[in-house]
């Protein structure tokens, strides 16, 4: 029993960094999405119907992913011609446009919302995910997309001048962004076995970036580290029972006191 | 022989400030071909427009024959046209290497498949292009400088660093927005050479620049602007003692261009 309850610890943390990840590339190029928990949602519900409709898991959770890139893309489409705070304000918009729309869309359940989910989750295919995440945002510095990604967030007009397609670039940032969060929505349908809208609200995106923030948006292994200690800190500290969430908060406060920029260090990965 | 750059009519309005009117330049290919002017002439604007940076509001823009006026300026490097800016805009988190591949990056493997080979460290275009990006490196003369970050080089180093991630591109245009600004005399007679060096392997060259000295060593055609016009355009020679161009710089207050500014 013990064991289970902390494999599903590990498994949520898991589908968390995969969270704070599908933030943190759009974000390397500039754009800060508070709308993650919508394209979590969009693969989660997606995926839940294909299954419980008997498709295998793993086409099911590919479906999830490519749904949230096509609705990365679209979102991702308004959001190039805005900046910084604007696109902060869309994609928050976008949030809560997929909640409502999960809450009254009756085929998936509505407001009562869908359950029967069959648990086929497994923590090794996290983990799997996980690691390729790692090679994903470690990898993605040293290629032609990292650069431009970087190049973009840093100026725009010499990017462009330089010969980056600022349109593609960021659509595709976005997208990939989009399509993570899609299948870690995947895995947490699987594992939860009852979602409903609630569960996708803006604490779920607010959570991402804040994995993000907590764990050093200058380092890419920031998302892992802030997912990790943001879901193991709660279980951690239940010792403290019913004042768990309120030293929880207390810690996050003197976090942005004293580590403004993320528990770990930037890490510009020079190289000659 | 088909001029490389054509700049026919070109105009743009800021608001109510007339920029550029009816601009009207050729550029010959192989060649460096000058651009001076008076502070606010619209050197920068017309080299703005040219890469793309900018759209004219009227007029057109053809490229060895091909008009191409309305194009990104990402489609525009790619077409053959690299620029500095006046201002340098290094990418700081980027190596100087990494710095000089973004240069490259519309050359370079863009198909999904050649992307996932490299992402996984199977294919050789990153190694290539690094190797490509070192060589462009020593031309410009950047080689000892390699472990620094863009932000630690000198004034005259980062120009240079710009220059070559402009080259980077493999360009047959080359737009240089005052690359000698700020330079004491070695720095300059080293860019002196560089522009030698770029010209001889078959770079045409547009130069904005104010120092009058390099520009009657490197210039083979000038083209005075002033006030948003031009106000003449021929060989160094002539340009030197025309006398409309004297006067746009000697009307000027604070004299900035006839003597070298060290």
């Amino acid at each position: 029993m013990f064991e289970g309850y902390w494999a599903s610890v590990a498994i949520f943390a898991g589908i968390n960094c995969l969270m704070g990840v599908s933030l943190y590339i759009p974000l390397s190029a500039g754009l800060i999405s508070l709308g993650q928990g919508g394209f979590m949602a969009i693969g989660a519900y997606l995926s839940a119907v294909l299954t419980k409709a008997g498709v295998p898991f793993a086409a099911a959770l590919a479906a999830g992913g490519l749904a949230g890139a096509a609705a990365g893309f679209l979102v991702g489409l308004p959001a190039l011609r805005i900046r910084g705070i604007f696109v902060m304000i869309l994609t928050l918009g976008f949030g809560a446009i997929v909640r409502v729309f999960f809450s009254n869309y009756e085929p998936t359940g509505g407001a009562s919302g869908l359950g029967g989910i069959p648990p086929l989750t497994e923590l090794w295919q996290v983990a799997a995910a996980n690691l390729l995440a790692v090679i994903a945002v470690y990898r993605i510095r040293r290629v032609r997309l990292g650069r431009a990604l970087i190049a973009v967030d840093q100026d725009d007009t010499a990017a462009e001048a330089m010969g980056i397609n600022l349109t593609r670039t960021k659509l595709l940032a976005f997208s990939l962004g989009a399509m993570i969060a899609g299948v870690a929505g995947g895995f947490y349908a699987h594992q939860a076995l009852f979602i409903d809208a609630e569960q996708f609200d803006f604490s779920r995106s607010a959570l991402a970036f804040l994995y993000v923030i907590l764990g050093g948006a200058a380092n890419p292994f920031g998302p892992f580290f802030g997912a990790i200690a943001v879901t193991l800190l709660p279980e951690v500290l239940r010792f403290v029972q019913e004042w768990r969430m309120t030293v929880f908060g207390l810690l996050l406060v003197a976090l942005a006191i004293w580590r403004p920029s993320g528990l770990l260090p930037g890490l510009q990965l020079w190289r000659r | 022989m088909t001029p490389i750059l054509v700049i026919e009519h070109i105009s743009r309005r800021f608001g109510g400030y007339l920029a550029l009117e009816d601009v009207c330049c050729e550029i010959v290919p192989g060649s460096v071909h000058a651009l001076i002017g008076p502070n606010g002439a619209g050197k920068t604007t017309l080299l703005n427009i040219i890469s793309g940076t900018l759209r004219p509001d009227s007029g057109r823009l053809l490229f060895a024959g091909m008009p191409y006026a309305g194009r990104r300026a990402d489609q525009i490097l790619a077409m053959g046209i690299a620029r500095n800016f006046q201002q340098t805009r290094l990418f700081g988190g980027l190596s100087i290497i990494e710095n000089v591949m973004i240069g490259a990056h519309s050359r370079m493997y863009e198909r999904p498949f050649a992307s996932a080979l490299e992402f996984f460290g199977l294919g050789h275009s990153e190694q290539s292009a690094r190797t490509e990006a070192l060589k462009t490196i020593q031309f410009v003369g950047l080689s000892a400088k390699l472990a620094a970050r863009p932000d630690q080089l000198t004034l005259s180093d980062q120009r240079r660093l710009e220059v070559a991630r402009a080259l980077a591109s493999k360009p047959r245009l080359l737009l240089l927005d005052e690359p000698a600004a700020g330079m004491n005399p070695t720095e300059l007679a080293e860019l002196s050479k560089l522009i030698e060096r770029i010209k001889s392997s078959g770079v045409t060259l547009l130069l904005v620049e104010h120092h009058m000295r390099l520009i009657m060593a490197v210039s083979d055609r000038i083209t005075v602007l002033s006030a948003g016009k031009v106000i003449a355009d021929g060989p160094p020679a002539s340009i030197q003692r025309d006398p409309q161009v004297i006067a746009a710089y000697l009307g000027q207050s604070d004299e900035p261009a006839l003597h070298p500014q060290h």
